[in-house]
């Protein structure tokens, strides 16, 4: 009985594995389109908001640059090491008041948990990408917030209207801007 | 050496990531935030880049302003045309109306200061038709006072004569017509000589010996010799002396501006003036007194300042 069931459940767990390894898909992309796609993203966050504060305000193109790859290439170390240098660049070209090492520390911990993620389920659809880029933000956010609290002893709010309103911008963002990015990957 | 399972590597990576990081932000905290140098890399990587969008928006920004967003301009430059030559219109009327303003007011204080000597204002209608005489006329005639002879003038200096009187209008011969004239005197060295037009714009002082001595801006006055004008109104000034042959040539520019009068004062004095003439010669005065030239007595049916 044993044996039978053995015998019955192996091609099972072969076609299961299959199909998930056909539905998550590891994306590649073309060579540099990490690194300028990442830049880009460096340089518009520094450059918007000093030609369109309004929309600088809200945006946070690093993060979501770190959220995409994360999720697309679904490999934990490479999604760790991107969002510590993307954050560690942000800090560097943050105010020099500020640290370096908060965004270093809160985009590291979402480019290995966006790996993991993706991983894990479908990224692709549409509302996916718009829940997990809401949830990250937030997951950001608050990793920045308790590392100010922790190490810096500076109250910073964990949730706020305007932070909301920001979230939700650049999970509309993410819509848009994420099947661009997807125009990147090497056809497989 | 410690063998770390393959599923756990990138848990330890992101540890050690993490681990660095906070070290990194504890010598910050120690050091007072002293990693200038990290940032100095990093803002002078990206400042070329930054500047380069920047000059890219200007001239884009500059693109839209100066010719995608200048579509509606024609349009507005014609209506900003058209409000422009409305408004020049309106402030060439209204510099008009100041200058009027400020030439009555003259005028008016005028009258003022000689409120004794009988005088009526005219507006100035329109000029002769004969471009080789110097004439005007007024919009004052025989219903106002006016009689042939009697001296024009305006608050810089004398006119003119009257020269033909209708029934409300009056033509008035310039001081620079051929054919003008008053009696005058050089204001320092009281010469008197008659100053005559020329049909140009300098009239002449006649008479004058080749033995005085004029000075080149001179003042000239009416002498009042003429029984037209009071004694010592302003003729005009020495512009030009000349030794001649008998008398010295001497051109005088007038104090009126002759060329562009607006409004003028009649002096209604000539009777008065005549009057003196009529006394016998033991009983006139060798010269009539100032007073007596600037406060004659009104003449009679002539019509009061108004």
């Amino acid at each position: 009985m044993e044996a039978m069931d053995q015998s019955y459940s192996a091609p099972l767990k072969m076609e299961i594995r299959t199909h998930a390894e056909q539905h998550i898909e590891v994306h590649k992309f073309r060579t540099g389109a990490v690194v300028v796609v990442a830049v880009a993203a460096l340089l518009l966050q520094a450059f918007l908001p000093a030609h369109l504060p309004r929309v600088g305000e809200f945006m946070e193109l690093p993060l979501l640059v770190t959220i995409y790859f994360g999720l697309s290439r679904r490999n934990t170390s490479t999604g760790l090491l991107l969002g510590m240098v993307i954050g560690l660049v942000q800090d560097s070209l943050s105010s020099g008041r500020s640290p370096i090492g908060l965004y270093g520390i809160a985009k590291t911990l979402v480019g290995y948990f966006a790996s993991s993620i993706g991983a894990r389920i479908d990224t692709e659809h549409p509302v996916g990408r718009f829940v997990l880029t809401f949830a990250f933000f937030h997951f950001h956010h608050a990793s920045y917030a308790l590392t100010q609290r922790l190490l810096l002893s500076q109250r910073e709010s964990f949730i706020t209207w305007p932070l909301l309103l920001a979230s939700l911008v650049n999970a509309v963002l993410a819509v848009a801007l994420f099947p661009l990015l997807d125009k990147l990957r090497k056809r497989q | 050496m410690l063998a770390v399972p393959s599923k756990h590597r990138s848990l330890v990576l992101l540890a050690s990531v993490l681990t660095a990081q906070v070290l990194l932000l504890a010598v910050q905290i120690k050091r007072d935030r002293q990693v200038r140098l990290i940032r100095v890399w990093a803002v002078s990587l990206v400042t070329p880049v930054q500047r380069a969008g920047a000059w890219a928006i200007d001239g884009i920004s500059g693109g839209w302003r100066h010719y995608i967003g200048l579509r509606n301009t024609s349009k507005e430059n014609e209506n900003l045309r058209a409000e422009m030559d409305r408004l020049r219109l309106r402030n060439a009327e209204l510099e008009g109306r100041a200058a009027e303003a400020d030439r009555l007011a003259a005028l008016l204080s005028f009258r003022e200061a000689h409120s004794d000597t009988p005088m009526v204002a005219a507006r100035v209608i329109s000029s002769s038709a004969d471009a080789a005489s110097k004439t005007i006329f007024i919009d004052r005639g025989q219903s106002d006072g006016i009689r042939r002879n009697m001296g024009v003038i305006t608050p810089d200096g004398v006119v003119g004569k009257i020269l033909e009187v209708y029934k409300t209008t009056s033509q008035v011969q310039l001081l620079s017509d051929k054919d003008g004239g008053a009696g005058a005197l050089l204001a320092t060295s009281r010469i008197q000589g008659p100053v005559s037009g020329t049909g140009e714009p300098a009239l002449v002082l006649k008479y004058v010996s080749n033995d005085e001595t004029v000075a080149v801006g001179e003042r000239v006055l009416t002498s009042g010799q003429d029984r037209i004008f009071p004694k010592d109104l302003p003729v005009g000034t020495v512009s030009e002396v000349k030794p001649g042959n008998p008398f010295k040539q001497i051109r005088v520019k007038p104090a009126a501006h002759l060329d562009r009068l607006e409004e003028v004062l009649v002096l209604l004095s000539q009777k008065e003036l005549e009057s003196l003439k009529e006394k016998p010669a033991d009983q006139q005065p060798a010269a009539p007194t100032q007073a007596q030239l600037k406060n004659p007595a009104p003449a009679k049916g002539a019509t009061q300042p108004r």
